[in-house]
């Protein structure tokens, strides 16, 4: 593009640059508008609070204090509950990779009796989501004494129908001669899946994993119902807690919430195309 | 796990496209019955949880919703279909469907626009325009627990530095609404702006060229070629922004607790709220409502989903 712009005529050029800083003023302008409620996260943050309020509230941290991050750390056992999450979120994320990889190689390529019915049986449990069936569940759940466990927090998230549809995709789009081949070569179910179907698949059930751990990193309403004791509760119920539950002392709930999002921040740096496909999937042919 | 271990060494051959066209029947039929044993096998951990965490409880909250638990023994009384018809007709469910309709009239529109106002401007060859793609799609690391604190901090009326603005005043049961509202608009910011730049991205560069070499002006282009060719997409984003409508709670919990005067609370929120055995039955059949509600929006999602695999192969 910069080549093509140096051989144009210098009005057409300046018109160009003109309109480029035109676009770079708006999308500057709309940066601000999304970022500005974390901006205003981070200032209340670092500014003591009374001097914070006294001064009416401005736009630019007053009386800094960074040691608001160590006491969020200790006030709200972040270091327990991040810990907690995090045990949670690998047991769902690696137990959904598992069950969704098992079922959908099982509706992909193995032949079987109720294969359809029980296929849409699964999709239609997307109908019953967490949100529907929360009174049941957590009676399900009370019931077995799993109130404030690990097993309570993860057990209804074990299996996925949005993996098993998305992985199903998947595999019915390795060609078929690659099967012939495998046949040919004498694999087995478990040698195919595991040496053609997986690595062909790699990138999608990457994202898929990626997307059911930011997913159970931040849930609120399950872990919100099925602990009953601070000590069991996953950070982003601990913010609760720690934030709105005292104003007076809001800039240790807003460090708190900082905190609690930046392994999830890093994740998205770090695995930023992975998880943006995994979002997008469903949405737009890939 | 032991299913997917143990009969890895019984685990049968893949299936032969042109079975029947092969000599031994018998060893045909006992090798088809193996492969149909083996294929249940692999569903079996994804359906027990299902069953158990899915299907089970819609069976237990119509149980919940015929009977009502014996004010003094461990028994249970059947009150019957009755049951479900008053509180369905009732004033707190009415209600509860009410506030949650309003706050989906509040957040999925204004965030469609944002999410295409975001996706269309950020959809260009600009020397650094990753950088604000990164900035627009930021909100998808946040929370809904993260976002009702953000938010706390913005418009709570005490401590909140738009705490007074009349508009999304959270102490006034008239426009506290919208004040949770906004912080739900926020979160899925990142998320529709992903969505839609996917679908922008997804339309061919010459669609736009040739529109531009038939004289098509820049609001032509959009109204003729890309909003048209982004329509899957938006529908799509429409119920998913739908369904999470639906399904808000923690703004609710955060910045209102349901008040003032109960102007705040959603079905979700209402539902929570009816856990002890006293109230599970009303709860049940409240979470029942809501699960036609979502069926609904849900059955529209799958024959979008569905339609846009098949155009996929």
């Amino acid at each position: 593009m910069a080549t093509d712009a140096a051989v144009l005529p210098p009005d057409v050029r300046r018109r160009m640059l003109m309109g480029q800083a035109g676009w770079y003023v708006l999308l500057s302008g709309l940066s601000l508008l999304v970022l500005f409620p974390i901006w205003m996260t981070i200032v209340r943050a670092v500014s003591e609070p009374f001097v914070y309020i006294e001064r009416g509230q401005p736009y630019h941290p007053v009386a800094f204090d960074w040691g608001v991050f160590g006491d969020a750390w200790r006030e709200g056992n972040l270091g327990r509950s991040m810990l907690l999450t995090l045990a949670v979120t690998a047991i769902v994320t690696v137990a959904q990779l598992v069950t969704s990889v098992l079922a959908a190689y099982s509706f992909a390529y193995v032949r079987f009796p109720l294969k359809n019915v029980l296929f849409v049986l699964i999709v239609a449990s997307l109908l019953l989501p967490i949100e529907v069936t929360l009174v049941a569940n957590v009676r399900t759940i009370r019931e077995l004494g799993w109130l404030d466990s690990v097993q309570g927090l993860s057990a209804p998230f074990l299996a996925s129908a949005f993996g098993i549809f998305l992985i199903r995709q998947g595999f019915l789009g390795v060609p078929g001669e690659l099967r012939d081949a495998a046949r040919l070569d004498g694999f087995g179910h478990f040698a195919f899946m595991r040496r053609v179907a997986i690595p062909l698949n790699r990138p999608i059930i990457a994202s898929f994993a990626l997307i059911t751990a930011l997913g159970t990193w931040n849930q609120y309403l399950w872990p919100r119902a099925a602990t009953t004791r601070e000590k069991w509760e996953t950070v982003q119920v601990a913010l609760r807690s720690v934030s709105v539950q005292h104003p007076e002392r809001f800039n240790v709930g807003v460090a708190a919430a900082i905190l609690a999002s930046l392994p999830i921040l890093a994740m998205l740096i770090f695995f930023q195309k992975q998880i943006i496909r995994g979002l997008t999937a469903g949405a737009v042919k890939g | 796990m032991s299913t997917a271990e143990a009969p890895a060494v019984a685990a049968p051959a893949l299936t032969d496209a042109d079975a029947d066209s092969a000599a031994a029947p018998r060893r045909r039929r006992s090798s088809r019955v193996k492969e149909a044993l083996f294929g249940y096998a692999l569903l079996v951990p994804a359906v027990v949880i299902l069953g158990v965490f899915a299907y089970y409880p819609l069976y237990r909250l119509v149980h919940f919703a015929l009977y009502r638990p014996n004010r003094f023994g461990r028994g249970e009384v059947y009150v019957g279909p009755s049951n479900i018809t008053r509180v369905l007709g009732g004033d707190e469910f009415k209600e509860g469907l009410w506030i949650t309709v309003k706050f989906l009239l509040y957040t999925v529109p204004t965030g469609l626009v944002l999410g295409v106002l975001l996706a269309l401007a950020a959809h260009r060859h600009l020397r650094g325009i990753k950088i604000f793609q990164g900035i627009f799609s930021s909100t998808v690391a946040t929370s809904v627990a993260v976002a009702s604190v953000v938010f706390f901090g913005l418009v709570n009326p005490k401590i909140g530095k738009f705490g007074q603005v009349g508009l999304i005043d959270l102490s006034k049961s008239s426009s506290a609404l919208r004040g949770v509202a906004l912080t739900s608009i926020w979160q899925n910011i990142g998320l529709t702006f992903v969505i839609v730049l996917a679908g922008l991205q997804a339309i061919p560069d010459q669609l736009r060229e040739a529109a531009q070499l038939d004289g098509f002006g820049a609001f032509r282009r959009l109204y003729k070629v890309t909003l048209p060719l982004l329509a899957p997409t938006l529908m799509f984003l429409l119920v998913v922004l739908m369904i999470f409508a639906f399904q808000a709670f923690a703004p609710i919990e955060f910045l209102t607790q349901g008040g003032p005067a109960g102007s705040t609370e959603t079905l979700v929120f209402k539902i929570f709220r009816r856990q002890d055995p006293g109230s599970i039955s009303e709860g049940a059949v409240m979470a029942l409502g809501l699960f036609g509600l979502t069926f609904v929006v849900t059955l529209l999602q799958l024959t979008i989903l569905n339609r846009r695999v098949h155009y996929g192969d």
